[in-house]
């Protein structure tokens, strides 16, 4: 996730990241990690806890918020991640609306 | 079945593949690699397969549609045409360059046709289309956990570096990308989306043949010093060990 400062609401770190801050913790599909109450969201103990790096690139302005690394695994939970992209028209497509039907996802490159 | 390209150029450099292969399924274009950060992707073609409730019954792994060749120009150098007035070098200093080429293009071809089986791959996807969670192949959810890629913060770091390279290129800041995508294969040598992607642009560069010059994935020879990375793609896969570059999950 690539943001110009760290000043972000929940709902911007969970359209980023995936995790959604709720009442019991960061979640994602079944798993919900605790995070420190009664102050409001910051994200630095949210990353750190989550085990995200943090990379800051003070010439570009930029910082850059890594994917989790709990259990040291990619995946936390074998809920499938909600990825939403475009097709070559540019159509958003939601990988969620197959539920129901067994989906067998293939990445590629043309390189 | 749905097809995810990783190319941070966007969906132009897709398309000619995508309206050949003129598909049914959804063929979606991923610029910023998201796929290896929700998934654990780290080659192509990578497959992850999800069933009917969403739930991942085998993360990300080495998988093809049947036997399939590598592309004919992948790793070739690009070199500058012969001087047909120029008789060629029969020293043996230049045969024996010629032949050591020979013997790390035979030693790299070994290496990338080693690992996951090819022809079996599909089967196992018939198998679990048939029978479900009943499958051999289908694994349970702490197994998929388990068995994704492996992640310690270091990876994560190198993530990051790789998002912001990606944002910095298509923003056209071209050196700060560089000093990013440096940064990333230094803390995630084995993800080859994130190097391939970066040495197909600059190779790309230095070509004037785009088919060619994407799989180049390497420095000109002659032009060295214009090759911004510490590693390329046939350096890289020389010192692998065959299955390293596809392994066998199955």
């Amino acid at each position: 996730m690539i943001v110009t400062d760290l000043d972000l609401t929940p709902e911007q770190f969970e359209a980023g990241t995936g995790w959604a801050i709720k009442p019991e913790g960061a979640c994602k599909g079944e798993v919900c990690v605790p995070l420190d109450r009664g102050e409001r969201f910051r994200v630095e103990p949210t990353a750190e806890r989550l085990r995200m790096a943090l990379v800051h690139d003070a010439d570009q302005g930029l910082w850059s918020i890594g994917p989790e690394s709990l259990g040291d695994r990619a995946l936390v939970t074998a809920v499938a991640p909600e990825l939403v992209l475009p097709d070559l028209d540019g159509n958003e497509f939601r990988l969620s609306s197959l539920r129901g039907q067994k989906v067998v996802l293939v990445a590629w490159a043309p390189y | 079945m749905v097809t995810v390209g990783l190319e941070l150029a966007g969906p132009e450099a897709c398309r000619p593949y995508i309206e050949a292969a003129n598909p049914e399924h959804p063929s979606l274009i991923d610029e910023t690699h998201q796929m290896d950060t929700l998934f654990g992707v780290r080659n192509i073609p990578d497959v992850v397969w999800i069933d009917e409730a969403g739930t991942i019954v085998r993360p990300a792994e080495p998988g093809w549609a049947g036997p399939q060749a590598m592309p004919e120009n992948m790793g070739r150098q690009i070199r500058p045409p012969r001087d047909p007035n120029q008789p060629r070098d029969e020293s043996p200093e230049a045969q024996q360059r010629r032949e050591e080429r020979r013997a790390a293009a035979a030693r790299q071809q070994e290496n990338l046709a080693a690992g996951q089986d090819r022809d079996a791959y599909p089967n196992a996807i018939r198998d679990w289309a048939e029978k479900g969670a009943a499958s051999e192949f289908a694994l349970s959810p702490d197994e998929v956990v388990a068995r994704s890629q492996p992640r310690p913060l270091s990876k994560s770091e190198g993530a990051a570096h790789f998002e912001l390279a990606n944002h910095l290129w298509r923003a056209g800041r071209r050196d700060a990308a560089i000093t990013h995508f440096n940064a990333c294969f230094r803390l995630q040598p084995d993800n080859w989306t994130y190097k391939r992607q970066a040495w197909s642009m600059v190779s790309l560069e230095h070509s004037e043949n785009a088919e060619f010059g994407r799989f180049v994935q390497g420095p000109t020879p002659g032009r060295e010093d214009d090759w911004p990375f510490e590693s390329d793609f046939r350096s890289d896969v020389a010192k692998i060990a065959p299955g390293e570059y596809y392994p066998d999950t199955m």
